[in-house]
Parts: C-alpha cells; sequence; structure tokens
C-alpha cells in the first residue's frame, strides 16, 4: 500500500480537527434550544423553508448581497473569497471525481489535485475544468489583494473605520492570507515540474523555472500551502472566521421562524458567533459622534463571546438600532445587548410591593383611554395639544395617568429588568383592562412599544397619537388649515425602528405643513441622544450626538423640527437652535389658528352687517 | 462626649469614625456626576415613584452619603427608573446610573450582623 506524502498531515489533522468541534458545538447549542424552537426544526426541516435557507445561504454567505448594496469593491471582495473558495472546492472536488472515476475520493486528493495528477488532462472537458481552476484561484487572489489593500484604506471601500482585531483573528486572518498566495505558487510550480498546469499556472511554472530551482522548492510550497489550510482549522474556534459555518447553521434556523429570547440560549450564542466582525455596524453607530468607540454592536458580540463584557460597554449604548438594518448577516443585534443585560441585572429587580390599585371609575360613553407617559409629562405642551384636540373632536377621554400612574415599565426593559418590568404591566393592564374601553393612545413612542407588545390587551387597540390623530382627520373629526411652514421630521428609535411607524405622522404632516424629505430618515433615521437604553453615557456626550443630528437637519433650514417623542423634543429642544414641536402640537397649531381665521371671519361678517344697517 | 444637655437618640447616631464610605466612592467613581448634586431635590419633585410611595431621591443621596446602607436598600428598591429625574436635573446627573450602581454594588457592603 502506498502511503500519501506527509505534507497533507496539517490539512487532514486541522480538517479533521474542525469538523469534529463544528459537530459538537452546533450539537450542544441545539441542544440548547427550547421545546418550541427544537420542534420548529423538527417540522419545518423538510419544508420549503429549507429551500428558502438554502437559497439565502447562497446569496449572502457566498455572494454576499447585502455588502454588494453597500459598497461593489467591499461586495466584491467577500464575494471572491467566499463564493471563489467554494467554487474552487466544488470544481476541485468534480475534476478529481472525474479524474479517479469516483466519488470516494479523500479531500486531500482534490485538495491538492496539481500534486497528485501529474500528467496533463487530453479531453476538453478536463481542459476546461483546469483552466476553470486557473481563473477561480485567479479570483480569489484577486479579493486577497482587496484584502490586503483594505487592512492599509478601508475608505475606498465604503468604511470609514475597520474592526481592532484580536490574537485569534491575527493568526486566521493571516493563514487566510496566505492559503491562496501559497496554492497558486505551489500549483505554478509544480506545472513547471511536471507540465500540467493550465493557462496561468503553467507559464508561471515556466517563469518561475527559469530562476528557481523548481523541484527543490516543489515540496516545500506543498508544505506550506497545507499548513497554512491547517492553521486556519486550527484557529477558527478562537477567531471571527468561526463566523463561516456557523452562519449557515444561523440561516437555517432563522428562516425555520427562530429567533432571539429574553435568556441566553443555543440560538443566542449561534447568532453571537455569526457575527463576521466586518465592522460595517461602525460607521452607523452614533456613539462614534461622540468619540466613543468600543461599545459599538461589534465589540459587544465579540465581548460576550470572550466573556469578558463590562457593564461599562454593555449598558453604553443607546439601543437606538440603526446598526441593525445595516448588518450584512442580520444579526438581532438589540435583542442580543438585551438578553446580555437581562443576564446582567437578573438578580436586582424590583418587587414594587407599594403598587396598589384602586378603584377604576370610566364613564361608559368614554371612547378612549389617554395615557401620555413619564416623559410627555415633562413636556406638558403635548398634553396640553391633546387635550385640545380631543375638545375639538369631541372625544369623551379618560387621562389615565393625570396624577398618580405607574411607568409603562419600558425604561426597566431597555436596561434589562423584565421581572420589575411586569410588575408595572400588571400594574397598569389591570387598570386598562377594568376600565372596558376598547382603544389606547399614547403620546410617547416608549410607552406605545410596550403597551403594543408585552402588555397582552385583548380587544384593545393602542395606537401611538400619530395613527390616532390620522385617524381621526380621516374620520373628519379635525379640520385641516395647511400652514405655510417647511418641517422636518425627525423619527423616534422607537416609534420608527422599533414599531416600524414611518408613514402616519407623514401623512398626518402632510396634511397641515410642507414636509422636506431628508437623507437620514426612516430606517436610517438618527437618535436623538436622549435614549433612556443607555444609562452609561455622559450628558456632554448626548449632546454631542443630538448636535451632529441637527447639524443635518439645519442645512435643509426648516422653519420647525417635528417628532412624535416627548423624550426627542425634549432633548432637541435643549439646544435651542431650531424650534421643536411634537406633531400633536403643530395639529393643534393649526386648530387653533383656522377657529381663530374663522372667528375673524365671523367677526368680519359681522362688522360688515353691522356697517350696512 | 461633652454634655449640652441633650439627649441622644442612640438608633440616628451616624458615628463618623465607624463610618462606612466604600459604597459612596464606588459610586462616585463610576458615575462622577454624581459629586456635583446641589441637592436642589428637582429629582424628587418630579418623581413618578413619589407619586405613589414615600421615595426620596435627594434623601438617597443622603443616606448613601451618611453610609446607611439598610435604609438605602429598602428605599433604592422603589425606583421605577423612568428618567425623569435625569431630564430635570440642572446638574446633568445621570442618576439612573446611579441607582443601578447602588442596586448593584449595596450587597458587597452590607453590614453583616443587621
Amino acid at each position: 500500500m502506498k502511503f500519501p506524502p506527509s505534507f497533507i498531515l496539517p490539512f487532514t489533522i486541522g480538517l479533521l480537527f474542525i469538523s469534529c468541534f463544528l459537530v459538537i458545538i452546533v450539537g450542544i447549542w441545539i441542544s440548547e434550544l427550547s421545546k418550541i424552537d427544537k420542534s420548529r426544526i423538527v417540522h419545518n426541516i423538510f419544508t420549503r423553508k429549507s429551500l428558502l435557507a438554502i437559497r439565502e445561504t447562497f446569496s449572502e454567505s457566498l455572494l454576499h448581497r447585502k455588502i454588494f448594496r453597500k459598497n461593489p469593491v467591499l461586495g466584491y471582495m467577500h464575494m471572491s473569497l467566499a463564493f471563489g473558495w467554494f467554487l474552487l472546492i466544488v470544481v476541485g472536488h468534480i475534476e478529481a471525481y472525474i479524474h479517479y472515476q469516483s466519488f470516494s475520493v479523500p479531500a486531500y486528493k482534490a485538495i491538492f489535485m496539481r500534486y497528485f495528477i501529474t500528467q496533463q488532462s487530453i479531453t476538453l472537458s478536463g481542459k476546461i475544468l483546469a483552466a476553470s481552476m486557473d481563473l477561480l484561484l485567479l479570483f480569489v487572489l484577486s479579493g486577497v489583494v482587496l484584502a490586503y489593500y483594505k487592512r492599509m484604506n478601508s475608505r475606498m471601500f465604503g468604511m470609514k473605520k475597520t474592526t481592532q482585531l484580536k490574537t485569534g483573528d491575527r493568526i486566521a486572518l493571516t493563514a487566510l492570507w496566505l492559503i491562496f498566495p501559497l496554492r497558486f505558487l505551489a500549483e505554478s510550480v509544480s506545472a513547471g515540474v511536471h507540465h500540467n498546469g493550465s493557462i496561468i499556472s503553467q507559464p508561471t511554472g515556466h517563469l518561475l523555472s527559469s530562476f528557481l530551482p523548481i523541484q527543490s522548492v516543489e515540496m516545500p510550497l506543498w508544505w506550506a500551502y497545507s499548513g497554512a489550510l491547517g492553521l486556519f482549522f486550527f484557529a477558527l474556534p478562537v477567531s471571527r472566521y468561526m463566523h463561516i459555518p456557523v452562519e449557515v447553521v444561523m440561516i437555517f434556523l432563522r428562516n425555520y421562524g427562530i429567533k432571539v429570547q429574553k435568556r441566553i440560549d443555543g440560538y443566542s450564542r449561534i447568532q453571537i458567533y455569526s457575527c463576521s466582525r466586518c465592522g460595517i455596524c461602525l460607521d452607523s453607530c452614533q456613539m462614534t459622534h461622540a468619540a466613543i468607540k468600543d461599545t459599538q454592536s461589534v465589540y459587544a458580540l465579540k465581548h460576550i463571546r470572550n466573556r469578558k463584557i463590562t457593564d461599562e460597554k454593555l449598558f453604553n449604548c443607546m439601543l437606538c438600532g440603526r446598526c441593525q438594518p445595516d448588518c450584512p448577516v442580520g444579526l438581532e443585534l438589540n435583542s442580543l445587548r438585551m438578553t446580555q443585560r437581562i443576564e446582567s441585572t437578573k438578580e436586582y429587580n424590583s418587587s414594587y410591593e407599594y403598587l396598589k390599585n384602586g378603584k377604576v371609575n370610566v364613564s361608559p360613553q368614554t371612547e378612549v383611554i389617554y395615557f401620555a407617559g413619564c416623559m410627555t409629562h415633562l413636556t406638558p405642551a403635548i398634553i396640553k395639544s391633546m387635550k385640545e384636540i380631543f375638545a375639538v373632536a369631541d372625544v369623551k377621554y379618560w387621562f389615565m395617568d393625570e396624577d398618580k400612574t405607574a411607568c409603562c415599565g419600558r425604561p426597566l426593559m431597555q436596561i434589562g429588568q423584565y421581572n420589575a418590568a411586569q410588575k408595572l404591566i400588571d400594574h397598569n393592564r389591570e387598570q386598562i383592562l377594568a376600565s372596558g374601553v376598547k382603544k389606547l393612545v399614547v403620546s410617547c413612542p416608549i410607552c406605545y412599544k410596550v403597551f403594543k407588545e408585552d402588555y397582552a390587551l385583548p380587544g384593545i387597540t393602542v395606537q401611538h397619537h400619530s395613527e390616532y390623530l390620522l385617524n381621526l382627520i380621516t374620520d373628519r373629526r379635525l379640520p385641516i388649515n395647511k400652514m405655510p411652514l417647511r418641517i422636518v421630521y425627525h423619527d423616534p428609535c422607537e416609534l420608527g425602528r422599533g414599531s416600524g411607524i414611518y408613514l402616519q405622522p407623514r401623512l398626518l404632516l402632510d396634511e397641515y405643513v410642507e414636509l422636506i424629505p431628508i437623507q437620514n430618515e426612516k430606517a436610517s433615521a438618527y437618535c436623538c441622544g436622549g435614549s433612556l437604553a443607555n444609562i452609561k453615557i455622559k450628558m456632554n456626550e448626548r449632546t454631542q450626538i443630538r448636535d451632529k443630528a441637527l447639524e443635518e437637519y439645519c442645512n435643509y433650514e426648516p422653519d420647525i423640527l417635528a417628532t412624535a417623542c416627548p423624550l426627542c423634543k425634549k432633548t432637541f429642544a435643549k439646544s435651542r437652535i431650531l424650534p421643536v414641536h411634537d406633531i400633536a402640537e403643530i395639529v393643534c397649531m393649526s386648530i387653533t389658528k383656522s377657529a381663530e381665521i374663522s372667528s375673524k371671519t365671523d367677526s368680519e361678517i359681522l362688522c360688515k352687517n353691522v356697517a350696512i344697517k | 462626649m461633652k454634655d449640652f444637655g441633650f439627649s441622644v437618640i442612640k438608633q440616628r447616631t451616624i458615628d463618623y469614625d465607624q463610618f462606612d464610605g466604600r459604597l459612596l466612592n464606588e459610586v462616585l467613581e463610576m458615575e462622577p456626576s454624581f459629586k456635583v448634586c446641589l441637592s436642589c431635590g428637582g429629582c424628587t419633585a418630579t418623581c413618578s415613584a413619589a407619586d405613589l410611595v414615600s421615595f426620596n431621591v435627594r434623601r438617597m443621596n443622603l443616606l448613601l452619603r451618611r453610609g446607611e446602607t439598610v435604609e438605602l436598600e429598602t428605599e433604592i428598591q422603589k425606583c421605577m427608573l423612568c428618567g425623569k429625574c435625569m431630564l430635570v436635573c440642572p446638574r446633568g446627573i445621570n442618576l439612573r446610573n446611579v441607582i443601578m450602581l447602588i442596586k448593584k454594588s449595596i450587597h458587597k457592603y452590607k453590614p453583616v450582623n443587621l
């Protein structure tokens, strides 16, 4: 029996190691999933969802469509490395199967084929396959060259910043950068020795043979190539490149309907390991406007993975969600940070035993429960406007938190105190249900999100006042008087990205003022900097974030900056650069104006009548 | 001790020689903005929890500075973290962080014999 050459050892041992490691670790993660999630896998594995997952794996893990959309050069770099390498493996195996006329060819024979098959192919298909292998290697090498260049100049790739690497990453990155040049050299030298290459490796082999003792460097080069592969496989578990295999698992589980829960489980670990640390999230993060550069999602996930996350980093994030739409892997960045926050504060949940529900006295004619929210109580103009609007539209309402009401619970949740928040939720929920009213209108997007998602209010419609006011207009219960005002609308994080309400405030404003479209709006809207989710940020840092957003808004020279959140209003108003108003105030302003006009017209008519008489 | 003719209520006595300032120092180190508190009481005036129960953010500050950790622990549980205090604070103190720091660290500094 002929033993294979010893240079295949680093590759073979590495491949064996990484295969076993992946089977064990993914097995552990899947076993940690909840029963419902496990049944989701069982029920969906043989359905269309698996096909969709395969399609997504192809388009995102190999072709990197989302990165292409961000920047074509960056997309090309990722695609050439991922898709090119994938094709090299696939085409290499096909070539080996054809040559050996068997499917039981060991992996090393396909990977190091140019070493084992020394004669040149004589068939046309063989020649085409060999040529395409050469071209594919060139394709991958073009990606490697771009990757070298990206380390030096990330701006060319549309990225302002690139992530800092740790030791494991450096080893794996070096191995990855070496694999393809070494393969090219080894194949070219073998082509020079055995005349077996194709359109690129053969001329390169001839060229190398003119000045190199190629016969003596052939074996060391194959050793180096195999060594680089082996090193990459061994460094994989401690590097960011774990995302390559784990992302595929994540895509399948995501397609089966599995989501990040409010606790650390197998799926949250899979998501954490799926982060490629590409650093695209760094660019969209507004914390960099305040020179905070080490708390972004990419670093939070890295520290969570390495179990080195500190409160200073975990809680220094506004959870604005601006990074989430940009993530090419589609990770649930906010939810992942939340699971960690819940874990970090689970021992400190208060019980709020002092909360006692009194009798709720609401008249049966009441149409609406109005919950202003804590923040709205600090912006009384919004409450005043809402009261006037209710009066004009002749709406009977119960002002639930006019006096002595518990917080909605969302600020506690943002810090991770879900159990404590539940006590407040139960307390408020009981009152809402006892009132018997079927509509709840909320002025604060922070409250709106929690009422909508966590309150479990069967039969009760929860609306933010932007939705509600729009409904009142549709029902012709509010007068419309368009004012000659140019307005920039700031999407609050909790209402926009948090609850998906982009359209209603815009439709509402369109009725009353001239709305200016801006660059960073809707899903890419700025955070005001006032977020309650960040308990570590300093006040001057909040101001820096706010001012940067205002800078852009001022470029459009609006008469008013409109928003739909009391906290955003309060944050922006402090700057005194632009007049800031909530949409309720703008609606109220218009109503008062139209009332003034009509009373003026009435008095003019009266005067005229008197004059005639 | 010199007798001034006044009686001293034993439970309310704070012996500064026995004063345990570890929690205070930790909080001030982690959240330096708390050093500039001028005890204006704005936080207490706006507090949502204080509407429902006897809770006083300014008193919490006092308890912390006196090292009265047992009372402080009971008091701190009442906060709903709504953030109104932070918005009205004229000194821009990050009070929610102060509360969380105390919540997380207080068990380390509680007297064991109590």
